[in-house]
C-alpha cells in the first residue's frame, strides 16, 4: 500500500461528535470520523446505518444539531453544498448528474463561473485531458455522455470534482453500478489518486471490495460508530460483517443435499436479439429440475438479461421454452405467470415495482385478478390490505404501513417486498436476476435463505448473478454464458472457480486444462499457482485460435471429459497478448484474494 | 451570489392527506386576490365585480341553471380526460371527439336513421346517445391504436385530429345538411331534444325558463362510474399501475396496448356524449360553434381536480360559473383572466405537495 500514516500530519477531515436527529430517527449519534490526506477510508454499514447522512453533513446538505467539522485543521460550518465545494469536498453520487447530449468537457464545465460567455472548447478539452492524465483516468473529452459506458460516466463525475479542485472525495457506493472489470479500473484509479494526496471516503457494504481498496475503516451501525479508524488488516470478512449488523452472519449457508426431481423448464435452441437488434442469445439449450438451483455465470452483458427476458415473456425469441410441458416462448408474460413462473427482476425500481403506489398495490401486482383480492370486476382493497399486512409481517418488510409508497422503502426492504410477492404465489419456477446486488449483508443473507427454502420445497430456480461466491454457495449446477452461448454446465461436485473463470472468457469445456490441482485445493495461493494458470491460458488460447469458430458444447450432468493432449502449434505471441489482458482481468476477479497474494509475494 | 434568506426545498416525506385540498383551495383564493388587484388597477372595484360575478352565476336558480348547462360538457370531458391522464395518456383530442359525437348524434335526425314521427322520444334520444358515444370512441380509437401499436405520440395525433373533426363537421353543415345556405342544420324535431327543466314548467312552475337539461345527470352518473372504475375496480388498478410504471405493468402481465386503446375509447366516448348533449340538449341543431373550446377546458378541469372524478364535478361547476359570468361582465376577458390565473396558481401549488419550504435564517447559521 502506498499510504503511510504520519502521526503529526493534519487530518484532511475531522468530524467530531456529529449528532443529527430527524423526526423519530437518530441518524447520527455522536459520530466521529477522521481521514488523512492520501488515504482511502472505507465507511461501512448496513442500509440506513447513517453513512449517507454523515457524508451529506460533510457535503453541506444537512446541518448537524451538534458537533464540529474541521477541514485541514480549520473549523468550518457549511450552509450549502457550495461551501463544501469551496473547501475542496466533492461527492460522486450513485446516480450520475450528467447531460446526455453534451460532451465530457461541457459536462465538467457546467455551473462554473469561467468560462463566462465565449467557450473555447478546444482549450478546455486539453485541460480536461491533462487532468485525466494526471490521475491516470482514460476518457475522451470530446465524447458525448450517451456514448459512454456507465464506468466511463463515473469517471466524468470524478473528473468534475477534481476539476473543481477537490482534495477530499466521497464515493457513494461507486461499484454498485459497475461491471466487475470497470470496478477494478475504478479501484486502480482511486489508489492512484490517494497516492497523489487525495483523501477518499469510500461508502460501501461490499466487504470483499472494501478489503481490496481501503486503508482505514470506520463502521456505523444504527447511527453509531462501532469501529473507528481501524486498520483493515485486523479484520476478517466475518468480523467486519458482525460489526455491521451486530451479530454473527453466516457466510456458509446451509444447503441440504437433495436430488433434483422431474424437469420443470427446458430451453431448446433458443436465440434472441438484444435492444440494438444484435444477436444476444445463440442456440441456448438448458434444462432445470424440481428442487434445483441452476446458476448462470458470466461477465455482465453476455446474454444473461436476454435469457431472463425470453423466459419471462418480455422479449421475443426463436426456439422452444417448455415450462411444465407447455411452450411459453413468445407468450405474453401473463401466461407464464399463470403457469407458476415467478420473476425477481434485476431492476427493482424500474421494473419490479411501481414506486409511487402503495405497498399493497405493489404486493397484489400479479394476483389482482384472483380471489379474494377481486370479485368479477371489483377489486377488494380491504382484502388486499390484509394480504399485504400479512406478508409485510411474514417477510419482515420495514415500513410504517401497507399504505406507504414503495419508493420510500430501502433497497433491502424493496427486495423483500418483491420476494414476498413472487414467492407467496407458490411458484413452480423462480427466475432471479441479481437478487442480492446492492443489498447489505443482513438482507443478502435473508434473500439467500429464502431462495434455499424455496429449493427445499421443490421449486426450480434459475439464478443469474455476477457474484461468483453467491453462485457457488447456492447453485446445484452452474451454466456459464459467453457471448450468448452457454459454454458449458458444471455440477456442484465439480465446482472449480478457475474452470468457471476460464469458461467465462469463452474457453470451451473440452479445451479446459485437464487438471489444475494446486488451485482446486482452496488454501494455497502462491505465485506458481497463478503462473501455472496463466500458462494454461496461453496454451489453450492457441488451440482456440486454431479450432473452427466455437460451437457451444453443453456437458450437463457428466464429468468434464479429460481432454486429449492438445497438439501445440507454433507460438503466435501477438494473438496471445491481445487476449491476455481480458483473461487476466477475469482471472483476477474469479481468483480474488489468491490472485492478490500471488501478486504481492 | 448570496441570498440573505436562503430558501430550501425539502422533499415531503409524508404529506398529510388534507394537504392537496388545502393547497388547491388556497390557490383559488389567491387567484381571486391577484385578479382583484388587477381589476383595481384597471379602475374597477374588485368587490363590486366579484359580487356581480357571483350574482350572474349563483344569484338565482335561473342563473345556476345556466351554470349547469355550461358545466355539463365540461364535466363529461373532464372525466374522460381524468381517466386518460391517470394512465398518463395525454388525450388532448376531446374537442375533436366532442365534434364527432355531435355529428353522429345529429346524423340520427339528419339522415334520418329512424322515422322521427313514429319512433318514441326515449328511443331516438337513446340512439343519439349511443351513436354519440360510438363516434367519440372511434375517434379516440385512432390515436389509441397508433400509440399502442406504433408508439406514435398521442399529443400530436389528438391535436391534429381536432382540426379534422371541425372541418368534417363544417363539410356537412356548409353542404349537405345546410339549412337554406346557413352554416347550420335545421332545428331538430322536439322528439330529438333532451328533456329540459323548462319542459316540466307545467308541473313545477319554478322550472319555467330553466334550460338545464338531462345531460348533467349523465355527467353525475359518469362521475360515479369513473370513480368506481378508478378506485374500486381491477381495471382501475391496471390503469393506475400502467400510469405509474409501464415497465412494471408489463412485467406483471398487463396488456398495455389493449388498455391504451380501451382507455382512449372510453375517454373519447365521454367526450362524444358531451357533444351529443350539446346538440340535443342546448342548440338542438348541428352548427359551427357548438363548443367554446370545451375540449380544452376539459383538460384544465381534469388537472385542477387532480384527476379525482368527484372533484371534477366541483371544478366543472366553477368553470361553468366563470363562463356564464363572462357574459355579464365587460370586458368578458376578465373571467378568462381569472381562469388563467387560477390554473397557473393551482398547477404551481403542486410544488407545495412535493416539497416543504424551509428558510434558514442568518441568525441560526452563526449560532452553530
Amino acid at each position: 500500500m502506498t499510504f503511510k500514516e504520519t502521526p503529526d500530519a493534519v487530518p484532511a477531515v475531522e468530524m467530531q461528535d456529529i449528532t443529527l436527529r430527524f423526526p423519530g430517527v437518530l441518524a447520527n449519534d455522536h459520530v466521529n470520523f477522521t481521514m488523512y490526506p492520501g488515504e482511502i477510508h472505507a465507511l461501512l454499514g448496513e442500509n440506513g446505518a447513517g453513512k449517507s447522512t454523515l457524508m451529506n453533513v460533510l457535503t453541506g446538505l444537512y446541518k448537524p444539531q451538534s458537533g464540529e467539522i474541521r477541514i485541514h485543521g480549520k473549523k468550518v460550518s457549511f450552509n450549502s453544498p457550495k461551501d463544501a465545494i469551496a473547501n475542496g469536498i466533492g461527492m460522486v453520487h450513485q446516480h450520475f448528474m450528467l447531460v446526455e447530449n453534451q460532451t465530457v468537457t461541457e459536462n465538467i464545465l457546467i455551473g462554473l463561473d469561467t468560462p463566462r460567455f465565449a467557450l473555447n472548447l478546444k482549450k478546455y478539452d486539453q485541460e480536461v485531458s491533462d487532468l485525466a492524465d494526471q490521475f491516470g483516468i482514460h476518457i475522451d473529452p470530446t465524447a458525448k455522455i450517451w456514448q459512454l459506458s456507465v464506468g466511463e460516466q463515473q469517471r466524468v463525475e470524478i473528473l468534475k470534482i477534481l476539476y473543481r479542485g477537490a482534495d477530499i472525495l466521497i464515493m457513494d457506493e461507486p461499484t454498485a453500478v459497475l461491471a466487475p472489470q470497470e470496478a477494478d479500473e475504478l479501484i486502480a484509479t482511486l489508489k492512484g489518486m490517494a497516492a497523489q494526496g487525495k483523501a477518499i471516503a469510500f461508502i460501501s457494504h461490499k466487504l470483499a471490495e472494501v478489503k481490496q481498496v481501503a486503508d482505514k475503516l470506520t463502521v456505523l451501525r444504527r447511527g453509531r460508530v462501532t469501529a473507528e479508524r481501524m486498520d483493515l488488516h485486523d479484520f476478517t470478512r466475518e468480523s467486519l460483517a458482525s460489526l455491521m449488523v451486530g451479530r454473527e452472519v453466516i457466510f456458509n449457508l446451509h444447503k441440504c443435499d437433495q436430488d433434483p426431481g422431474r424437469e420443470v423448464l427446458r430451453l431448446e435452441d433458443v436465440s434472441a436479439l438484444n435492444n440494438k437488434n444484435l444477436p444476444a442469445l445463440r442456440n441456448v439449450d438448458l434444462a432445470l429440475h424440481e428442487g434445483e438451483i441452476l446458476g448462470i455465470a458470466g461477465v455482465a452483458g453476455n446474454g444473461q438479461s436476454e435469457l431472463v427476458e425470453v423466459i419471462t415473456g418480455l422479449r421475443p425469441c426463436t426456439g422452444n421454452i417448455w415450462l411444465e410441458g407447455k411452450n411459453i416462448a413468445n407468450k405474453p408474460p401473463a401466461f407464464s405467470i399463470s403457469q407458476g413462473l415467478a420473476h425477481i427482476p434485476e431492476d427493482r425500481i424500474g421494473v419490479g415495482s411501481a414506486p409511487n403506489l402503495s405497498l399493497t398495490s405493489n404486493i397484489i401486482m400479479k394476483r389482482y385478478d384472483q380471489e379474494p383480492i377481486s370479485h368479477n370486476w371489483q377489486l377488494d382493497y380491504v382484502a388486499a390490505d390484509t394480504l399485504a399486512g400479512g406478508l409485510k409481517d411474514e417477510y419482515d418488510i420495514q415500513a410504517p404501513s401497507v399504505q406507504t409508497q414503495a419508493r420510500k422503502l430501502s433497497g433491502g426492504n424493496l427486495q423483500k417486498l418483491i420476494l414476498a410477492r413472487e414467492l407467496s404465489s407458490t411458484p413452480r419456477l423462480i427466475v432471479a436476476m441479481q437478487p442480492t446486488r446492492g443489498l447489505d449483508v443482513g438482507a443478502i443473507e435473508s434473500v439467500q435463505q429464502l431462495l434455499l427454502r424455496q429449493r427445499e420445497q421443490g421449486c426450480a430456480i434459475l439464478l443469474v448473478s455476477e457474484d461468483l461466491d453467491e453462485l457457488l454457495a447456492l447453485s446445484d449446477r452452474i451454466a456459464v454464458m459467453y457471448e450468448g452461448h452457454v459454454v458449458g454446465t458444471i455440477c456442484s461436485a465439480d465446482f472449480d472457480i478457475t474452470k468457471i473463470g476460464l469458461m467465462m472468457t469463452g474457453t470451451l469445456p473440452q479445451d479446459l486444462p485437464p487438471e489444475v490441482p494446486e488451485l482446486k485445493s482452496p488454501a494455497p495461493g502462491s505465485v506458481s499457482d497463478f503462473d501455472s494458470v496463466l500458462d494454461h491460458v496461453k496454451d489453450f488460447e492457441q488451440i482456440e485460435q486454431a479450432s473452427p469458430a466455437g460451437q457451444p458444447v453443453v456437458i450437463p450432468e457428466e464429468e468434464i471429459p479429460p481432454s486429449e493432449e492438445p497438439s501445440r502449434g507454433g507460438s503466435s505471441p501477438s494473438a496471445q497478448d491481445l487476449n491476455l489482458s481480458e483473461k487476466e482481468r477475469v482471472l483476477r476477479k474469479v481468483l480474488g484474494e489468491n490472485y492478490n497474494k500471488g501478486d504481492e509475494a | 451570489m448570496k441570498i440573505p434568506y436562503p430558501v430550501f426545498l425539502k422533499r415531503h416525506e409524508d404529506p398529510p392527506k388534507w394537504l392537496p385540498a388545502v393547497t388547491s383551495i388556497g390557490a383559488v383564493i389567491l387567484a381571486f386576490i391577484i385578479s382583484g388587484i388587477v381589476l383595481a388597477a384597471t379602475g374597477a372595484n374588485p368587490f363590486t365585480v366579484y359580487s356581480y360575478f357571483f350574482k350572474a352565476s349563483f344569484g338565482s336558480w335561473g342563473a345556476f341553471s345556466d351554470v349547469i348547462v355550461k358545466a355539463t360538457p365540461l364535466l363529461l370531458i373532464g372525466l374522460g380526460c381524468a381517466l386518460a391522464f391517470k394512465m398518463r395518456l395525454w388525450n388532448i383530442g376531446a374537442e375533436g371527439q366532442f365534434f364527432i359525437g355531435a355529428f353522429m348524434a345529429s346524423a340520427v335526425v339528419m339522415v334520418p336513421l329512424v322515422n322521427l314521427d313514429t319512433t318514441p322520444r326515449w328511443a331516438i334520444i337513446s340512439l343519439m346517445m349511443l351513436l354519440g358515444m360510438v363516434g367519440g370512441a372511434l375517434y379516440g380509437f385512432i390515436p389509441g391504436f397508433l400509440k399502442a401499436k406504433l408508439n406514435i405520440n398521442e399529443v400530436i395525433i389528438t391535436l391534429m385530429l381536432n382540426y379534422i373533426a371541425v372541418l368534417w363537421n363544417n363539410y356537412w353543415i356548409f353542404g349537405k345538411w345546410s339549412e337554406a345556405g346557413f352554416q347550420m342544420t335545421k332545428t331538430f324535431p322536439r322528439s330529438a331534444w333532451l328533456p329540459r327543466l323548462a319542459d316540466y314548467a307545467a308541473e313545477v312552475p319554478a322550472f319555467a325558463g330553466m334550460t338545464a337539461h338531462f345531460g348533467i345527470l349523465f355527467g353525475l352518473i359518469a362521475a360515479v362510474i369513473i370513480y368506481q372504475i378508478l378506485y374500486r375496480s381491477k381495471w382501475g388498478y391496471k390503469i393506475t399501475l400502467i400510469g405509474d410504471n409501464p415497465k412494471a405493468a408489463r412485467y406483471a402481465g398487463i396488456n398495455i396496448a389493449r388498455n391504451t386503446i380501451l382507455v382512449f375509447m372510453v375517454s373519447g366516448a365521454l367526450a362524444g356524449l358531451a357533444g351529443m348533449t350539446e346538440v340535443s340538449g342546448v342548440v338542438h341543431r348541428l352548427q359551427e360553434r357548438i363548443s367554446t373550446s370545451y375540449g380544452f377546458s376539459g383538460v384544465i378541469v381534469a388537472w385542477l381536480a387532480k384527476l379525482n372524478p368527484f372533484a371534477v364535478i366541483v371544478v366543472s361547476v366553477l368553470f361553468g360559473a366563470l363562463l356564464v359570468a363572462s357574459r355579464e361582465i365587460q370586458p368578458s376577458g376578465i373571467s378568462f383572466l381569472i381562469q388563467g390565473i387560477t390554473l397557473f396558481l393551482v398547477i404551481s401549488s403542486d410544488v407545495l405537495l412535493k416539497y416543504e419550504i424551509k428558510w434558514v435564517r442568518p441568525a441560526q447559521e452563526t449560532a452553530q
